[in-house]
């Protein structure tokens, strides 16, 4: 991202993205593209040879034929007639260019579309940490619909312009050389104006969206809120302060839109005195007969006048959508060009089984046995090692910010089938400690073992396989409530489904719901309680069957009987298993094989509930209430 | 619809209606124009008249410039126009939102509201503008260029009679068939971006599952079906400029063929086939515009039906006409066989049968399980909804009959779900007292025992709150709120829940507080430990919907089972729990 630290001019900016847009654009529809501009060319062709006719009509044929009285209409009805072609031809272009562009511009929409989702998939957790969930969404929405507006209008609209600027210009110096002249004349003092009204127009233009993100921004969070806003009686306060913010949007929105709006009046009466003054003038030359100035001449020097006009105001009008396309295509292309998840792991998970030799080899059926492939150091063989789950950090330091290090000399052994837990205030690094296990973050200093494997030489996807991950914040998708256990393995079967949400203790809420496991979640599960959607994300991990599991809070929301309910289900899930577990609820740790306490960055104390509570430090102040955690 | 949306123009009225007026002096001057210019090349220069060249010139001059004049100014009132139409909508959607009851807001849903108050505006806006400026301009436009061609053509004109049936029915035919491919690919828009909303959300869920392939080929399906409906709409839409050259060309094609024998009979001028082809373009190029009008009008069609929808909702609850009560006696509360349904559907009731006494200045605590309608219960009390069978009554009059805001100010609710406001800290209590001064503030927050840490923040009560209140911890956020509540100075005060984040010793010095210098107000807490409830005088255990016992802790633990069992899963060797809070 060479573009984030300095910061080019608007100018600058707009060319390197202008180039870039046409260049993807060009390397997948490159063909097309140019068979757009064939067909443009050819429609300019028509729309300069119309207005060309005239002249013809009139000084070739008409004004003859009063000057000599004949009635033979055969060189006319020749003329009419391979105009008659020609517009055919233009006609015909005109639908091809129009076509071509929809299939131009939507296909590189999707393609667009495609590629950021693709790319967003394959970014690290930190973009997600570091990016505003609305301003992600925003790529999708707002930046994509300013280029679709660009593409299918803008461009081609840009592109028959200028080369109508060019034709027009040569059939005018064609038809006559002074007249030509004048209209330059006054085409200079068009373009000043329409810029000065166009770039007055960009400004209030930037205002407004400043405004708009203001008043978006306030009905976000008061309406958010608004329950609140009602249990206090507040909502005349709250419309007097949404009054001030809409008053200024207005006052924006009607400055920005003043300026739009007189741009096209001012380029167009601009352009009929320029019209006017051309007939005048030509009325004068061709009465004077200076330059061989005809009366047709005259004619079709106006209608070109228009077509010369009515471009540049076209132009002048797609200004306002570029800038705004272009603004949305750097962001696009800006995350397109995060950098991925880096993943140089060369170990993969398998299925296994112990042969004849009682040696671990590789198949393809599921066995409940997993193994780590991993490639030998001196030749081109594998070797298998058992998956156990164990789990080892040494001396491990850790910051988001390299310059803020969160974690600091972490220590720990998870033996496999361990129960491990973390306690400690918000911000003290327990989340942090599993979001290095499965690798959402890398390590700054030390390392971290997994069965004995330096966990960055495992593929990220099978290191994260082997993990199972139920969080305090539930990511239910849209879909059926099967669909969603299902999640955790793609293959289960309804048997397998069924079987997870009983082992979860989800089952028996699941029943109650009016299609059963049909029933089809939307916008994350809004009907569901807090409680219930942690049953359904435990079920999720059970269906996975993963050797080693991350519980981050997954029963906060859980009441305390149902979750004495649950606990058993959750012991059969968790026996065997390597377990993180990270809780506010004491009681929902007790049991561990392991309690680390966590202040700061540091493991402070580290034992069984017992061995902690005699001790009379950190854990028997927070167990006794002394102590606040939040 | 049409109506109920034009009720919000009001004071923009003027402007609205001035919009078409001056779009018509426009339009009047630029069809005069290619007249004069006519008749300068028949009577000026085929005669050689300079005199009448420079009068027929000036006249040109002049037109153009008003013409320039009315343009700008209807540039001005539409702007004014629109943007103030769209301020009005906006507000008057807030308005009515301030109105809702919860069950409004559910019905709704906020990402909703959110929409509507904001993409939605601003597509409707885009057509009104386009309404007041362009509707007006083109028919007019036809209209008037179509005489001048009678005018100055005479019979000429007629080719137009023949080409106008042809490229209206046509556009209309292509306006109307792509409503309903454009509609299917709006749906598909929305799909889309739930997909999106969901992985960004989700994404540590995605991850952790390595179904990033899994999402892409499901987005890919959608972008997929998307593009097919765009295209086909878009392509339909395509004809339109083909269409429209056609005609064109082809009327261009008659008065160039029939005008030219006209004039070499002596029927038509030079000048008068020059304007033609002026008022040809004009005609044809306000026919375009009006299929992009109708198009426009169609693609804004939803959104105006969504906003029309949010503006007509009538709240489920409002305050009673002039006979209601606006002094609430005392902190009493009665339920009388009271039973509540979300849905109106008298067989899935979240609560059912409940009769309660509560007694001003009593301490109640709510208890039980997850879904067993504790917060149901105590969102009745406020009316933030209403019962569905039975009453209830607040001070010995039924909730039903006071002054809403009397009898919200009296009941103050802290919500399980609370939000802090982005502003200070002073500015979210003043939340609970407009004019509550440092002391009254700070009293609260010792109630709440929030002051300590407030006064530990360098800026103390002047503190920034970002939005949502993400700055402060929740169990920080959760005190606030309760002393947002005790500025109200209630005479019933309701903890939902409202202290799950705070470690137990503080809640209970809450609690404390609270019973100390409260002691006249009524205080119903909903919790799912004990400990935050045990001392209450009474506590109410909640299942399924029912009152399924009733009284202190102690006569609870040795009657009723669901207590127990609830007591006993938080007492897995927290004795000495107890032993510290007491």
């Amino acid at each position: 991202m060479p573009q984030m630290n300095k910061k080019p001019g608007l100018k600058n900016l707009d060319k390197a993205t202008f180039g870039r847009l046409m260049r993807y654009i060009f390397s997948r529809h490159g063909g097309k593209f140019v068979l757009v501009v064939v067909c443009i060319i050819i429609t300019v062709v028509t729309n300069v040879a119309n207005s060309l006719f005239l002249s013809t009509l009139i000084d070739q044929h008409i004004s003859p034929m009063l000057a000599s009285g004949s009635a033979d209409f055969t060189g006319l009805s020749r003329a009419v007639g391979g105009m008659a072609m020609l517009y055919l031809v233009g006609v015909l272009a005109a639908y091809l260019y129009q076509r071509l562009m929809v299939s131009i511009g939507q296909g590189t929409l999707k393609e667009i579309r495609d590629e950021m989702f693709t790319h967003m998939q394959s970014l690290p957790i930190r973009y997600f940490d570091t990016h505003s969930h609305g301003s992600i969404m925003s790529h999708y929405t707002n930046d994509v619909d300013t280029l679709r507006q660009m593409i299918s209008q803008s461009i081609p609209q840009v592109f028959s312009a200028l080369i109508t600027i060019v034709m027009v210009f040569c059939a005018m110096l064609y038809t006559s050389v002074y007249l030509t002249m004048f209209v330059l004349l006054t085409l200079a003092v068009i373009v000043f104006v329409s810029g000065k009204i166009g770039s007055n127009s960009a400004r209030y233009f930037m205002r407004q969206q400043e405004a708009i993100g203001e008043v978006n921004g306030f009905i976000e969070e008061m309406i958010e809120g608004q329950k609140v806003v009602q249990v206090f009686c507040h909502e005349e306060q709250a419309k007097a302060d949404f009054n001030e913010k809409n008053e200024a949007l207005c006052e924006a929105m009607t400055s920005a839109n003043t300026f739009a709006n007189i741009l096209m009046p001012v380029v167009g009466s601009l352009g009929n005195l320029q019209y006017v003054l051309i007939a005048l003038l030509g009325g004068a030359l061709a009465i004077a007969g200076i330059g061989g100035t005809t009366l047709g001449a005259v004619a079709s020097f106006m209608t070109l006048s228009k077509s010369f006009n009515m471009p540049i105001s076209n132009v002048s009008q797609q200004l306002n959508s570029i800038v705004m396309a272009l603004a949305g295509a750097s962001r696009i292309f800006a995350l397109i060009d995060e950098q991925p998840e880096a993943d140089e792991g060369n170990v993969t998970l398998v299925n296994a089984k112990f042969d004849q030799e009682d040696a671990l080899t590789e198949c393809a059926e599921e066995t409940g046995l997993w193994a780590w492939k991993v490639p030998n150091k001196e030749d081109e063989g594998y070797h298998y090692v058992q998956l156990r789950g164990e789990v080892r950090f040494f001396d491990v330091d850790f910051g988001y910010n390299p310059d803020k290090i969160v974690l600091h000399d972490v220590t720990l052994y998870a033996e496999p089938g361990q129960k491990l837990a973390f306690v400690g205030a918000t911000g003290a690094g327990k989340t942090t400690i599993t979001n290095l296990i499965n690798r959402f973050y890398d390590i700054a200093d030390g390392k971290i073992r997994y069965d004995g494997i330096n966990i960055n030489k495992i593929k990220k996807a099978d290191l994260r396989r082997s993990l199972g991950i139920v969080l305090q914040d539930v990511s239910l998708f849209t879909g059926t409530i099967r669909e969603n256990i299902r999640y955790g393995k793609l293959t289960a079967t309804d048997e397998e489904v069924y079987a997870a949400a009983m082992l979860a203790g989800a089952d028996s809420f699941i029943q109650l719901l009016p299609d059963g496991y049909d029933t089809v979640l939307t916008g994350g599960g809004a009907g569901l309680s807090q409680g219930q959607r942690q049953l359904l994300s435990i079920a999720r991990a059970a269906v996975a069957d993963p050797p080693v599991m991350i519980l981050d809070e997954a029963t906060s929301s859980i009441d305390t009987r149902t979750e004495k309910i649950v606990q058993q289900g959750m012991d059969s899930l968790m026996y065997g298993r390597t377990v993180f577990v990270i809780a506010h609820r004491l009681s929902t740790i007790q049991n561990s094989d392991v309690i680390m306490v966590l202040e700061q960055g540091r493991i402070i104390e580290r034992g069984n509930h017992e061995r902690l509570i005699a001790e009379r430090g950190k854990y028997y102040q927070l167990y006794t209430g002394a102590f606040e955690l939040d | 619809m049409i109506k109920r949306l034009s009720q919000s123009v009001r004071e923009y009225k003027r402007d609205a209606i001035l919009t078409p007026v001056l779009v018509v002096g426009e339009v009047i001057m630029d069809v005069l124009i290619p007249m004069l210019i006519s008749n300068l090349i028949d009577y000026g220069i085929n005669a050689g008249n300079m005199n009448y060249i420079y009068r027929v010139g000036f006249q040109l001059v002049l037109a153009c410039l008003i013409s320039l004049f009315f343009g700008a100014m209807a540039g001005r009132t539409a702007a004014k126009a629109s943007a103030g139409f769209a301020k009005n909508l906006r507000q008057d959607m807030y308005y009515n939102v301030q109105n809702f009851a919860f069950s409004n807001i559910d019905k709704f849903s906020t990402p909703s509201i959110v929409t509507r108050l904001t993409t939605d505006v601003s597509n409707v806006q885009m057509s009104f503008q386009m309404i007041i400026r362009a509707a007006v301009r083109s028919p007019i436009m036809l209209v008037s260029a179509l005489f001048m061609a009678f005018q100055v053509g005479g019979r000429m004109a007629f080719v137009y009679i023949a080409a106008i049936p042809v490229l209206g029915l046509g556009l209309y035919w292509i306006a109307s068939s792509v409503y309903g491919i454009f509609k299917r690919a709006f749906q598909q828009y929305d799909r889309l971006n739930a997909v999106v909303q969901e992985n960004v959300s989700g994404i540590r869920v995605v991850k952790s599952y390595v179904r990033e392939n899994f999402e892409i080929e499901k987005f890919r399906g959608i972008s997929a079906d998307m593009n097919v409906d765009f295209s086909s709409a878009e392509k339909r839409l395509a004809l339109n400029m083909p269409l429209m050259q056609g005609c064109m060309y082809s009327v261009m094609l008659c008065i160039y063929w029939f005008g030219s024998r006209m004039i070499i009979g002596g029927e038509l001028t030079t000048g008068n086939l020059m304007s033609l082809v002026t008022y040809t373009m004009q005609v044809l190029m306000s026919l375009n515009m009006l299929s992009m009008i109708f198009v426009m009008i169609i693609m804004s069609r939803a959104s105006a039906e969504r906003i029309t929808e949010l503006l007509s909702e009538t709240p489920d609850i409002h305050s009673p006409a002039a006979t209601a009560v606006t002094e609430v006696r005392d902190g009493s509360i009665t339920f009388k066989k009271v039973g509540f349904s979300y849905s109106g559907n008298a067989e899935k009731e979240s609560l059912s049968g409940v009769d309660l006494e509560i007694r001003s200045g009593e301490t109640i605590g709510i208890i039980g399980g997850t879904g067993s309608a504790k917060s149901t219960l105590v969102q009745l009390i406020p009316r933030l909804y209403d019962v569905t069978e039975g009453n209830i009554e607040v001070g010995g009059v039924d909730v039903r009959e006071y002054d809403l805001e009397t009898l919200r100010n009296s009941v103050a609710m802290v919500l399980q779900k609370n939000v802090l406001f982005s502003g200070t800290i002073a500015s979210n209590l003043r939340w609970g007292d407009e004019n509550a001064t440092l002391e009254e503030m700070t009293e609260a927050c010792k109630h709440a025992q929030a002051d300590d840490f407030i006064q530990a923040f360098p800026d103390k009560y002047d503190s920034r709150i970002e939005q949502g209140g993400t700055n402060v911890s929740g169990g920080q956020k959760q005190r606030l709120c309760i002393a947002r509540a005790l500025l109200k100075k209630p005479k019933i005060l309701i903890l939902d829940d409202s202290t799950s984040a705070v470690d137990t010793k503080t809640d209970a010095m809450i609690r404390e507080s609270l019973a100390n210098d409260l002691a006249d107000t009524t205080k119903i807490i909903v919790a799912q430990r004990i400990s935050s409830i045990q001392e209450a005088d009474r506590i109410i255990v909640l299942d399924e919907g029912r009152i399924n016992g009733i009284g202190t802790h102690e006569e609870l633990l040795a009657s009723n089972e669901i207590y127990r069992e609830v007591f006993q899963s938080q007492q897995k060797g927290g004795d000495e729990e107890d032993a510290a809070n007491e």
